[in-house]
């Protein structure tokens, strides 16, 4: 006879699924294939027409929650009143820009309210922040390309003394560009700087083969998991539209080595150029999981579930190979879906 | 020059490195000209089995195997001066 299955209510950010997907589906995705816990899962979106909203094959119930620049009073109201509804077991944040605001209620949730929530810690989010990501490398023993923050385009024409173009501009959350020339690097600050604010981060470019690795660590030093991917479709935005998992054993000795250092808790993601001399830079740290985190499911290692049952307090043995040679192809899928269920997300704030 | 040692072949000519993740397509005689040198099979071992069973003459092959051999080690199928 199967093992009775344990239940567990879950809320999950990052619902949306457009061109730069957010890592919310694919987490559902794992977390639906828990063979330990049977998942109810609350959905949290930011907008109206994020599609995991509309997916209630994956989503049970889906609540508005304020962006994060409303400050964290207004997010743990909000999350009070949905607490008190559907009784949270734990919830999963799946955005760089919201993470701070859940890092610093996460003893709130787990003393007052009674709800896990599985993230890294305010130090290890701080530090390895791109702006800070030199002093991370050197701190850790990590070979990172030399960036340096700057604050205005009065900064650029004195790059040239510290990098040769072309560089790499940076927003403090997301986007980045290639600047071949002083013009162009102001160009992007001003593109950049408008959407994400300062600073601007400016990155040494590094020639090679961009790879990256989804992994979770247990807080203690130890990987729990980590799978090697390459982008083989990339979209106009940078972004994986279809990928392969590799077998990269120096790759897997970096991920192992930071998360052993930092005691990493909860998933990441790691951007990595691997140049034609085989020397690994670390490009970022992305402090959750990436959108392309369902391939560790189809791999063989449920990232999402081991992050769960990690949260929960059980005894999350590491994973110890996955399958190479796996794929990942995006796809974009209409759902026909009625102006009433719009209508309700719209004016109530929750469907 | 050797076949790098984690290189998957399939039967169909389908060319794996799991390391980079890049994938080639190459047609039967080029599959079994992989095939031998995964086996650690010399050049001029492979130019007999070549010239003795396709219609094919020594030079021919020469000009071909070799610039076959520097495409493997371009696309880090194969690495120069490794055993």
């Amino acid at each position: 006879m199967a093992k009775k299955k344990k239940t567990i209510t879950v809320a999950v950010t990052g619902l949306n699924a457009i061109d730069s997907p957010g890592p919310g589906v694919p987490v559902i995705r794992g977390l639906r294939e828990s063979k330990e816990y049977d998942v109810r899962i609350i959905g949290l979106s930011y907008e109206a027409l994020e599609p995991g909203i509309y997916m209630h094959d994956l989503v049970d119930k889906t609540y508005q929650i304020p962006f994060p620049s409303s400050g964290m009073d207004s997010l743990l109201t909000r999350l009070q009143y949905i607490h008190s509804i559907e009784k949270i077991d734990l919830i999963i944040p799946n955005f760089d820009a919201e993470l701070f605001s859940f890092i610093k209620l996460a003893d709130h949730f787990d003393k007052v309210m009674g709800i896990k929530v599985f993230v890294p810690t305010e130090q290890q989010f701080e530090e390895r922040h791109k702006a800070n990501l030199d002093e991370f490398g050197k701190k850790h023993g990590i070979k990172v390309p030399y960036s340096k923050m700057i604050f205005s385009t009065a900064e650029i024409p004195m790059l040239k003394d510290k990098f040769t173009y072309p560089l790499v501009v940076k927003g403090k959350f997301y986007d980045a560009s290639i600047a071949y020339t002083p013009e162009q690097a102001a160009n992007y600050f001003n593109k950049i700087s408008a959407k994400w604010g300062l600073p601007i981060i400016i990155q040494q470019f590094v020639h090679g083969q961009e790879v990256n690795v989804t992994a979770l660590g247990d807080g203690k030093g130890t990987t729990i998991g980590a799978v090697a991917m390459r982008k083989t479709y990339i979209t106009d935005k940078g972004k994986a539209w279809a990928g392969i998992s590799i077998s990269d054993d120096n790759l897997m000795k970096m991920t192992t080595k930071m998360i052993k250092s930092t005691k990493w808790r909860g998933g990441l993601e790691l951007e990595i150029i691997k140049t034609n001399e085989d020397h690994y830079y670390l490009l970022e740290i992305n402090p959750r999981f990436p959108a392309w985190v369902y391939l560790a499911v189809g791999c063989g290692q449920n990232h999402p579930d081991a992050l769960m049952r990690l949260a929960m307090g059980e005894d999350v043995k590491p994973f110890k190979k996955y399958d190479v040679g796996k794929m990942f192809i995006r796809y974009a899928y209409d759902m026909i879906v009625g102006l009433d269920e719009f209508e309700k997300i719209s004016t109530l704030g929750e469907l | 020059m050797n076949i790098k040692k984690n290189i998957a072949l399939s039967d169909s000519g389908f060319v794996f490195d799991p390391s980079s993740g890049d994938s080639f397509s190459t047609n039967p005689i080029g599959l079994e000209i992989i095939k031998m040198l995964k086996e650690g099979k010399s050049a001029d071992e492979i130019k007999k089995h070549v010239v003795d069973n396709y219609l094919t003459d020594e030079s021919s092959f020469e000009k071909d195997f070799y610039d076959f051999v520097n495409v493997l080690v371009k696309l880090k199928v194969a690495e120069e001066g490794k055993k």
